[in-house]
Order: structure tokens, then C-alpha cells, then sequence
């Protein structure tokens, strides 16, 4: 029986500073952390306790080090959480925006675009305490087109009791095949004779295997890292690494619905036929080349298919599977809209210039190309395609194309303003959130399955929350509402 | 238990799929429709295109160099 798809995002975002060309990524990263944190809240350090990869490099005393704000003891580095539950740091030479824990796919949209609102803000926080009008501007994409790419990974709570090996050969096939309409499109990419040429994906170009732990060299399109920040025994987090940063707000929802029901699937052992690719990486990269959509790939069994025919396939399947199983509140508008856009591509993909980042991107670019009587390889069709990205209302070409009512809002401001300060409510994000916003001078440190209080006695109160879906609205806002203090919560929840 | 049942009813409501019944072709017409409305206007739009595309396209382009995340 399938468990809930528990899910959320975490998107690198580029940052460049055009007026100085010596400027410092990772300080710059800092700066717009801290300068946001520094006016939403009194800055919370994460707690790298459950953390595996980090646990044993960076052992600290939380009694010595409580209450010494956003700054890593051991780095430096940024990295806060937020009062509505996400977390917001450093990573390498990035800021990068982890949103908290959502149960749908739309609200996981609001959340995705909140991190965009708040990274804007950011940057207008730090230009002001930046020298001689500096300012740091932020992109929302995936590469520089210089052979360097930085990543916007989902992640999804899946059952530990299925079988990791079969996961993977249900989903691969999947993966290679869902950025027809996941693409955020590219000019370019990343060696030399590709300039002007125009492919589906930024990512495809950096994946050489299909299965491994790595992110950051030899990228597998099924990412294999074990941490699933809750209860071991019951659950997998599967980090996705594969996707594009959407700027389309369709996009996203179809990027983490129909991923959610795949997977929902996979659990349920409804993914019946086998379309495993015969190569899957090389036909991952030219399908991102395709953009007719109309080639065909060969299968392992030896047929031959269109990417396009793969996507119908685990379409008709969910399909089938709904009949039998219990559809989620959210799946009737995935299945529909995941209907639309292989209808679309079929038809012509250009047709889809309202929903899918990828093609919006491709007829803004070949427009202005035709109007200006420009080469594709001109700078400025390059520029158009960074800036489609940059997280700024009024200089972003995405959001040029949202107000244009040229690419289709899903959600509306408000949610997404509130998203920026409330969490979740139905997720363990509410806690988290919740817990912030009232008693941030007694939490030490948090993580995303803990929250550890200091009410000024000699230990930390350490609170788990492995339950993904436990500590909602719902759960413990009377508790909440009835603590006036951190030492009331610690002490009733102990009782 | 009223499973199938309900399984049934939401796979009406999902559109069928492929196989051209009633849903399905109300779905390709409002596709169409989008992308109609979309083609109208784009020519106003690349007008607005110039008054934000940042200046000195080419060294701005040139000299966006990230490293490496994730």
C-alpha cells in the first residue's frame, strides 16, 4: 500500500555580481542569507545531528555554541531556518533554498515560488549594505553554459520496504523521458560546436550514469543518497537530481505530481511493462536535442520508441492504477493536465508555449531572433536565455511572460506572500515553523527532524519529529497556543 | 468497501486519456485556445523584452561563471 508523498525542493540558484568580476560566491551567498535572516528572525543554527554525510566532521558542543545565530561553527557559512519551515544556506559556491515539507504538488508550487520571493528580497537587502551600488543578482536556472551546473532537487518520501533495485528500473525510464514537458530549455551547452543550438534540458548534457550517490561529477539520473530525515525503518527519501529549475509554475506541478504518482505506483508494484532504454543516458541527451520530439530510441527489448510514447505508457498505467486505488485530492488535476501536454506534444510542441518552460523560452527567443534578424548564436538570444531565470519581477522574462498572460499562473500572490513566513499545515513544517515563530529565543538549533530548545537549564531539550506527517496544525496547535513559553512546551511534551 | 467505485468515478473525471472519448477532446481544445491566445500578442511582448534585456549582453554572458553546486 503506498504511504503519502511527503515532498519538497531545494534549488541552487546562480548569482553573479556584473560590476565586479573578483567578487566571492560563497561570501556573496552568505550575505544574502544573513541579510534576510537578519530581519525576518533571530537567526536559528541547523542542527547537523541526523545528518550522515556531515555528522562526523562537524561534532559540536549546542551547550557551548547555543544562541550564536546563523553562522556555522566550523565554516562560516550561512544557514538558517525559517518560520515557515524551510531551510535557507550555504551550499558550496550557492545559496540554496530547501522548502519545507508539503503533501501536494500545488502547494509545493506556492512554496517553490516563495524561495524565488525570498531570494529577490535577499538580493534588495544586501544592496543595500553592498559598497559603490554592487548589487548581487540571482538566477533560477542550472548552468553557466561553461560546463559547470548546480542542481534544484525534489525529494519524495517512498516506503523502505520496496526494493531499491526495483525503484530504480521503474523509475529510469521515467526520468529519461519526463523533461518533454520538465525542460527549462537551453541555448546552448557546454562544449564547443553547440553554440546556437537549442536543446530541451540544461541538466541532460552533465548525466554519465544511471544509478549512483554522486551530485557533483559523473551525475546518475537515479541518485542513490540514503538520508531520509525520518524513521529509517519505514522510509527512503529519494533525492531527484535530475530536474530542471522551473520557472513555469505548471511545470513544477507536473514535475512533482506525476513524479509522485510514479513513485506511488512503484510502491504498489503497478509499473507493469518495461521500457528501460537500451542506452539510458545517451538517449536522456538526445532526447534533450529533439525538439520535434518525434525521434525514437531504441529499448533494451529492442523496440524502438518515441520519448513521447514512453510518457503515454506510464500515463495509461496510472490510469489503470487509479481505477483500482484511491486517487489523492491532487491527482485527478495531474492526470488531466499530464494528458495535455503528451496530447500537446504530439500535436506540436509549440502549442505549449503556456506551460512549459522550455518552449515559452524557445518562441520568446526565436520571435525576438526573427524580429531582430539576429543569428541564434547572438549574445543577446544567450542574455534572454539567463534572464528568462533572474528571480527580479520586473526584469525576469519568465515572470515578463506571466504578466503578459503568456505563460499560466497556477497560484495565486497572496498564498505565495503568505508561504514566504507561514508553514504548511499539515506537515511536520508546522512545528518546525510554528515553533520558530514563537519561542526563537529558546531554540538552540533545528533540523528537519528536530527541534532542540534551550529553556536555560543545563541540557538541550532535544524534540524528534521522525514522523513526517506528525506535528501538524491539526496535531499541536492547541498545545501550541496553550504554551506561552518554550519551558511550558518542553515540559508538556515530556509529561 | 466502495474502492472501485471511487476508482471509477475520479478516472471519468481525469479525462480518459488517449482514447479520444469526450474529455479528451475537450482537452485538446483548450490547449489550442491557449496557444492561439499566446501567439496573438508575443510581438508587443518582444518589444517590452527590450526595455529590460540587461545592457552589454556580450560581457555580461561572458563573464557569468558559476562553480559547481550540489
Amino acid at each position: 500500500m503506498a504511504i503519502p508523498k511527503v515532498m519538497g525542493t531545494e534549488t541552487e540558484y546562480g548569482i553573479t555580481v556584473p560590476t565586479s568580476a573578483d567578487f566571492n560566491p560563497v561570501l556573496g551567498s552568505s550575505l544574502l542569507i544573513n541579510a534576510y535572516a537578519a530581519q525576518a528572525i533571530k537567526r536559528i543554527r541547523w542542527d547537523y545531528e541526523e545528518e550522515s554525510p556531515l555528522r562526523d566532521a562537524r561534532g559540536f558542543d549546542l551547550r557551548t555554541e547555543a544562541g550564536e545565530g546563523a553562522v556555522d561553527g566550523d565554516l562560516g557559512l550561512a544557514n538558517v531556518i525559517l518560520t515557515n519551515g524551510a531551510r535557507y544556506y550555504v551550499d558550496h559556491a550557492h545559496p540554496e533554498y530547501s522548502t519545507p515539507e508539503c503533501t501536494n504538488p500545488r502547494e509545493l508550487v506556492i512554496h517553490d515560488r516563495a524561495g524565488e520571493r525570498i531570494l529577490e528580497e535577499s538580493m534588495k537587502r544586501a544592496a543595500e549594505v553592498m559598497p559603490g551600488g554592487d548589487r548581487i543578482l540571482i538566477y533560477k536556472n542550472n548552468t553557466d553554459g561553461k560546463g559547470t551546473s548546480y542542481g534544484t532537487h525534489e525529494n519524495y518520501l517512498v516506503d523502505r520496504a520496496v526494493p531499491f533495485a526495483r525503484l530504480v528500473h521503474d523509475i529510469l525510464p521515467f526520468f529519461v523521458t519526463r523533461q518533454l514537458y520538465c525542460g527549462a530549455g537551453l541555448l546552448g551547452g557546454q562544449s564547443p560546436g553547440k553554440e546556437g543550438t537549442y536543446q530541451i534540458s540544461q541538466r541532460a548534457d552533465f548525466f554519465e550514469v544511471e544509478v549512483g550517490l554522486e551530485t557533483t561529477l559523473k551525475r546518475p539520473i537515479v541518485n542513490t543518497r540514503d538520508e531520509p530525515h525520518a524513521d529509517p525503518e519505514k522510509y527512503r527519501r529519494l533525492h531527484v537530481i535530475i530536474g530542471d529549475a522551473n520557472m513555469s509554475q505548471v511545470a513544477t506541478f507536473l514535475k512533482l505530481g506525476t513524479t509522485a504518482i510514479v513513485l506511488k505506483m512503484i510502491e504498489d508494484e503497478a509499473i507493469t511493462e518495461d521500457f528501460s532504454f537500451d542506452n539510458s543516458v545517451q538517449s536522456l541527451r538526445a532526447i534533450s536535442h529533439d525538439t520535434q520530439c518525434k525521434d525514437t530510441y531504441k529499448l533494451r527489448d529492442g523496440r524502438t520508441v518515441r520519448a513521447v510514447d514512453v510518457q503515454w505508457a506510464y500515463h495509461e498505467m496510472a490510469q489503470k492504477y487509479f481505477a483500482r486505488n484511491d486517487p489523492d485530492p491532487w491527482t485527478a488535476e495531474v492526470m488531466l493536465r499530464w494528458d495535455e501536454m503528451l496530447s500537446g506534444i504530439e500535436r506540436d510542441p509549440m502549442t505549449l508555449a503556456g506551460q512549459v518552460d522550455w518552449v515559452a523560452k524557445y518562441r520568446m527567443l526565436d520571435g525576438y531572433r526573427l524580429k531582430n534578424d539576429l543569428a541564434w548564436k547572438d549574445s543577446k538570444l544567450r542574455m534572454m536565455d539567463l534572464q528568462y531565470h533572474d528571480v527580479r519581477e520586473d526584469k525576469g522574462l519568465a515572470y515578463l511572460l506571466e504578466r503578459g498572460g503568456k505563460l499560466e499562473r497556477l497560484v495565486d500572490e497572496d498564498s505565495v506572500q503568505r508561504a514566504m513566513v507561514e508553514p504548511p499545515s499539515d506537515t511536520r513544517a508546522y512545528f518546525r515553523g510554528s515553533c520558530l515563530a514563537k519561542y526563537s529565543k529558546h531554540i538552540a538549533a533545528a533540523s528537519w527532524d528536530s527541534v532542540i530548545f534551550d529553556t536555560g537549564q543545563d541540557i538541550l531539550q532535544r524534540v524528534p519529529m521522525s514522523e513526517p506527517l506528525r506535528g501538524t496544525r491539526e496535531h499541536v496547535a492547541p498545545l501550541l497556543a496553550q504554551c506561552d513559553t518554550a519551558a511550558e512546551l518542553v515540559s508538556r511534551l515530556q509529561g | 468497501m466502495s474502492k472501485t467505485g471511487g476508482g471509477q468515478e475520479k478516472k471519468k473525471r481525469q479525462g480518459g486519456g488517449g482514447e479520444g472519448d469526450d474529455d479528451a477532446g475537450q482537452t485538446q481544445t483548450d490547449v489550442a485556445k491557449k496557444a492561439e491566445e499566446v501567439k496573438e500578442d508575443l510581438d508587443e511582448l518582444l518589444d517590452e523584452i527590450d526595455s529590460v534585456l540587461e545592457e552589454n549582453a556580450e560581457e555580461f554572458v561572458r563573464s557569468f561563471i558559476q562553480k559547481g553546486g550540489e
